[in-house]
């Protein structure tokens, strides 16, 4: 048979795994998540208690009713109402005697982890950028050639480190340090957030200095001969030329600050709380799922998926969206 | 017409970072005011080092060794300045200025038609928008580039044809008035077409700036220059006037070159 007709028919299959991987985690977390959303809603986005019981007052024969009911047709309403919870109806021991059942249901909601999330990602991002950019020009334009080798390497090397040590180090000396500087609680978004951003410094910069080096070297002299300095070859050449792969290195770096979950575990403090300071504790999505699906009931578990599906949709719209430029500037 | 010297290159030497041995040696060329002067011979006897030189673009890179002078007409003072005496970035600057330069590959910034011809003149503080525009169109016009692009001088200079883009880069030379304009292989690029369009345009341009030009094509060298200068491995080895050069050269070697017994 055709040699050429196999190699094609493999690239394609290989291509299309990638395609169905994709799309199974999807349908995996939507479907896992289902329940949740239907009994959230988009509520849950907002609402900033997790695992909170509320009790519900409400008669025996009504619960049973309602019970009976839902299982009979599962077809749920997105927004399901107050008094008919999905998981927990359970009857409190102990009050027999009563007509009136006690039930109870949990109540989960994503504003906390999604906000921590988010403003973490927004800390490690605002912190890491110029510093990102700076290591870029400097070993792109700047430093002599005996300096960019070795701390090239250094850099690569400080991206390859596992996260979790990135954690660690910040947990046990960088939140002592930020506290004696800031003051505030060691563990907190602000410190979660900065050794966030250190941890995508490595990354940021090497991407960042590639693309710049990608700027040939008779454009720069073009610039310097029409008498340019160095910094307004910077400004005018490199970062124009290098404008794709740089937004690219970032909405990448974006990316994997968003999907952290180690070196936020340590320093996030894993508390359900979003205050006003940023030097107060709080938790994000990665961090939840890690902590929860231990011991999760499968009330809390859909909860669990829902955010999850969230951190996808999140992460998925970016990376889409790096494409988007990535691909706007092969054109 | 007496022939004035604008630049005169004496006993210049370069020898490249951790290269084992100069790759110009015991240069000596003179430069003549409005004139054409080309550079010949064959790839890498260091036609493109010694037109680097000249406006000091080697400096960009670090540790490049060289001797000899390079006096640049100050026409103001009407004497004699050894470029190679520079050392502050604003003297190199205006170094630039006046000493031009267009590479082998046009080199359109990523930016419109009018920022890439305005580039130069905002580096040199120039702010004033009338002015500006007047100047962006003066120099469109003497690269005869105008027709072409008045209208579209907001579109992104990397949509234009290469022969174009070579007259862009040209046009945002001529704008900062410069003395000299070096070309490194300007047409090697290009089309046919495109070619005699650049050609000609420098020969245009000699009425106001002084040129020297490397090109491995001799019939561009004879066609174009006013003088020639045969370089082979490092060394000069003929100038003289192009119908002397060609026609009626001195050294072997340079006549060997031009009958295409090498190169
Ligand atoms: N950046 C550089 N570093 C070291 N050697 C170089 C460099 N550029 C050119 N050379 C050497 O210098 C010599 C002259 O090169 P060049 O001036 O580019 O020649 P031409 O323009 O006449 O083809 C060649 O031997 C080349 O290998
Ligand atoms: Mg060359």
């Amino acid at each position: 048979m055709n040699r050429e007709l196999i190699f094609k028919r493999v690239a394609f299959s290989s291509a299309t795994l990638i395609l169905v991987l994709l799309l199974s985690i999807f349908i995996m977390l939507f479907v896992s998540a289902k329940p949740a959303m239907s009994e959230y809603g988009l509520h849950f986005l907002v609402e900033s208690n997790w695992g909170k019981i509320v009790k519900i007052k409400s008669d025996k024969s009504k619960a049973i009713s309602q019970k009976t009911k839902r299982s009979a047709d599962k077809s749920d309403d997105l927004f399901a109402d107050e008094d008919s919870p999905m998981f927990s109806d359970q009857t409190m021991p102990g009050n027999d005697q009563s007509e009136q059942v006690v039930k109870t249901k949990t109540i989960y909601g994503g504003f906390v982890p999604i906000m921590g999330t988010i403003l973490s990602t927004l800390i490690a991002m605002v912190f890491s950028m110029p510093i990102a950019m700076g290591i870029a020009v400097f070993l792109s334009e700047i430093a002599p050639k005996i300096i960019v080798k070795p701390v090239g390497i250094a850099i690569e090397l400080l991206a390859a480190i596992p996260s979790i040590i990135y954690g660690m180090w910040g947990l046990f000396y960088f939140a002592p340090l930020i506290q004696k500087v800031i003051g505030g609680s060691q563990i907190s978004l602000l410190t979660a957030g900065l050794v966030l951003g250190i941890m995508i410094l490595p990354f940021m910069a090497a991407i960042t200095r590639d693309a710049m080096n990608t700027t040939p070297d008779v454009l720069k002299e073009s610039a310097y001969s029409l008498g340019a300095t160095k910094f307004e070859v910077v400004k005018d050449i490199i970062f124009p030329y290098a404008k794709v792969g740089i937004i690219g290195s970032v909405i990448l770096s974006l990316g994997r600050a968003l999907g952290e979950t180690m070196a936020v575990a340590f320093l996030i403090g894993s508390v359900f709380k979003i205050s006003g300071s940023l030097t107060s504790p709080s938790i994000s999505i990665p961090v939840v799922l890690a902590n929860n699906f231990g011991e999760a009931d499968p009330q809390m578990m859909s909860a669990l998926f829902y955010l999850a599906f969230i951190l996808f949709i999140l992460s998925f719209g970016i990376i889409a969206l790096a494409k988007f430029y990535f691909l706007r500037g092969r054109r | 017409m007496a022939k004035e010297l604008i630049m005169d290159i004496k006993d210049f030497s370069f020898k490249y970072a951790g290269a084992p041995k100069p790759s110009l040696m015991n240069i000596n060329l003179p430069v003549y005011k409005n004139k054409i002067t080309a550079m010949i011979g064959p790839s890498g006897c260091g036609k493109s080092t010694l037109l680097r030189s000249i406006n000091r673009i080697h400096d960009l890179y670090p540790n490049n060794e060289y001797t000899g002078e390079i006096n640049l007409l100050n026409i103001q003072k009407n004497e004699f300045e050894n470029i190679l005496d520079i050392k502050k970035e604003n003297e190199f600057i205006k170094l630039r200025q006046r000493v031009g330069m267009i590479f082998q590959k046009p080199t359109p910034f990523p930016m419109s038609i009018y920022d890439n011809v305005a580039y130069g003149l905002r580096l040199s503080g120039l702010k004033d928008k009338n002015i500006l525009d007047e100047k962006v169109e003066k120099a469109l016009k003497g690269a005869a580039i105008w027709d072409e692009t008045k209208d579209r001088l907001k579109e992104s200079a990397m949509g234009m044809s290469g022969g174009q883009q070579q007259r862009l880069c040209i046009a945002r030379a001529v704008a900062l008035k410069p003395e000299v304009i070096l070309f490194d292989e300007p047409t090697s690029a290009l089309d046919p077409i495109s070619t005699k369009a650049i050609e000609e345009l420098i020969s245009e341009l000699k009425e106001f700036v002084s040129i020297v030009i490397v090109t491995h094509n001799m019939q561009q060298a004879s066609r174009l220059s006013d003088f020639t200068a045969f370089m082979y491995i490092g060394e000069l080895i003929e100038y003289n006037k192009t119908d002397k050069i060609f026609l009626n050269p001195k050294e072997k070697l340079t006549e060997d070159y031009i009958t295409g017994r090498f190169g």
